[in-house]
């Protein structure tokens, strides 16, 4: 998706310097100032995680840090609100994966 | 140690900061966002006068403030806990704990979901969602949406991002269920709309005022409801559609859509694929009330303020003593109203800080005054019954804790 440089009354984005920043190994492209969550959507990404127990893909849903739906990894850190939280030049973000579910193997053998 | 801990820095948490630092108070603000501003940011709409009302330059405004008072205003803080010792409120934060005598909950509302199948997909977003993600970070939510579920807040949203040149597709409604309950019920929702003053006049032009008021013409006009639906602001919106499903593999590919009766149910065969990249799930507010009920705070169910409201003065003076509440988690209504409301309040505080004995009952009637004034002149009305809810509210506090500021032990 596209940076909404010009608005008709919001006006134009100031200028902003570009940083760095990985998703799951891959380098991306942020702003200063712009959180994880909208530098990624910005980039085409709109998968943040995988269900921790299903395994579907999950995105952003309230984008103010209400639903925890955005939860990723930050420099090693889980559980991080990627739409509450300030991308940083040369932060390491790893989207939530499919976690073992000891029980349903049981189960399931 | 500040006297007035503020949790929440929207239009609410803002203004009744100012109101009490103001008078000499020693204020500090909390709010998670990185940001202040709360739901002020993004608000982007054309008042009657022909002036916009931007809430990001009301924000900033608000916050210059904020600093002219030297309020110590923290972004990034989530409080997690609210708890009374003898003389002091705790508020537990992920940055530490702090205490003051006075605090103001100023948390808002939040969306209620509507748990559409498929809602999970990347891409399905709440309507607020795309709101910030359009105004406040300027990011394209995607090339072509569909919005699930007509309201006012849907309505003042979809004229955002159509401002922002990203086409909304169709509004429909969510299927009727024991979730969306009248959401998903044609004729309810129109009814609702007649009540919203910046959109009756095209919907009776339509079917003619008079006919509306009466509810089997209502559900006749609904019978000839027109199959494409009708424009608002060039997005139909088809109020005998409703969406059945979220379509997609890793991403939203589409809406399944079917036709509605006027009470909502579904007519069978009759389902069709709407391509869409971004759909938007409209489920309206509820007061965020959490963090009073935590620290013990009685309530009241009162639906024309939303839903479950902490019981509170017209000095939004709460049974606890100490304990204030301002904005949205009073009950669901505009941004200017909350900032009212947060004056109130922080006048209020003022007032039982004893720091002012002279002009302040004079101000806090004032105050108490204004807010009704706003209210009368609202823009957006978010339920018609707010009226009558707030008077509610009031006589539930006359009748159990006695008339305005008698002193809550």
């Amino acid at each position: 998706m596209t940076r909404l440089l010009d608005h008709p009354i919001l006006g134009k984005l100031p200028e902003r310097k570009a940083i760095s920043f990985q998703f799951d190994g891959k380098n991306y492209e942020a702003y200063e100032n712009e959180t994880i969550a909208a530098a990624l959507l910005a980039n085409g990404v709109r998968t943040l995680r995988l269900h921790e127990e299903s395994g579907k893909p999950r995105g952003i849903y309230c984008n103010i840090g209400h639903c925890m739906e955005c939860r990723v990894t930050v420099n090693g850190q889980p559980n991080v609100r990627a739409c509450l939280t300030i991308v940083q030049q040369g932060m390491v973000v790893e989207s939530g994966k499919q976690l073992p579910n000891a029980i349903k193997r049981m189960e399931e053998g | 140690m500040s006297d007035v801990i503020v949790i929440g820095a929207g239009p609410a948490g803002l203004a009744g900061a100012i109101a009490c630092a103001e008078f000499g108070l020693k204020v500090t603000v909390l709010d998670e966002f990185f940001r202040p501003g709360g739901r002020l940011l993004g608000q982007l709409y054309e008042e009657p006068s022909g002036n916009w009302w931007n809430g990001i330059k009301e924000a900033e405004r608000l916050q210059q403030k904020t600093k002219d008072l030297a309020i110590d205003v923290r972004c990034g803080v989530s409080v997690f806990n609210l708890e009374k010792d003898e003389l002091l409120w705790n508020v537990h934060t992920n940055a530490g704990s702090m205490k003051a005598s006075y605090v103001l909950v100023a948390t808002g509302s939040a969306e209620y979901p509507i748990p559409v199948p498929g809602w999970t997909l990347p891409g399905v977003m709440s309507i607020g969602a795309a709101q910030v993600m359009t105004n406040v970070h300027r990011v394209q939510v995607g090339k072509k949406g569909i919005i699930i579920g007509a309201n006012i807040l849907a309505f003042a949203i979809l004229t955002e991002l159509q401002l922002a040149g990203i086409q909304v597709d169709r509004i429909v409604l969510p299927e009727k269920s024991p979730i969306s309950q009248e959401a998903g019920e044609p004729e309810e929702v129109l009814k609702s709309l007649l009540s919203a003053a910046h959109l009756a006049p095209s919907l009776l032009l339509r079917f003619g005022s008079v006919f509306m008021k009466n509810g089997l013409l209502r559900k006749i006009a609904l019978n000839f409801y027109p199959k494409g639906g009708m424009k608002i602001s060039g997005t139909p919106l088809q109020l005998r559609k409703a969406a059945m499903e979220i379509v997609g593999k890793k991403q939203v590919e589409g809406v399944r859509v079917v036709d509605i009766t006027p009470n909502g149910a579904t007519v069978p065969g009759s389902d069709k694929i709407y391509e869409a990249d971004f759909v938007c799930i409209a489920g309206g507010l509820y007061p965020l009330t959490e963090i009073t009920a935590v620290a013990g705070c009685p309530f009241q169910f009162v639906p024309e303020l939303g839903g479950h409201i902490p019981v509170h003065s017209e000095w939004m003076e709460t049974p606890l003593q100490g304990l204030f509440v301002a904005g949205n988690i009073t009950g669901i209504e505009g941004g200017k109203i909350a900032m009212a409301q947060g004056t109130v309040a922080g006048l209020a505080i003022v007032k039982r800080s004893g720091k002012e004995a002279g002009s302040i009952d004079r101000l806090l009637q004032k105050s108490v005054d204004y807010v009704r004034d706003v209210r009368q002149h609202a823009p957006i009305q978010f339920n018609p019954g707010v009226d009558e809810g707030r008077q509610t509210m009031k006589e539930l506090w006359v009748s159990k804790y006695g008339k305005e500021g008698k002193v809550i032990s």
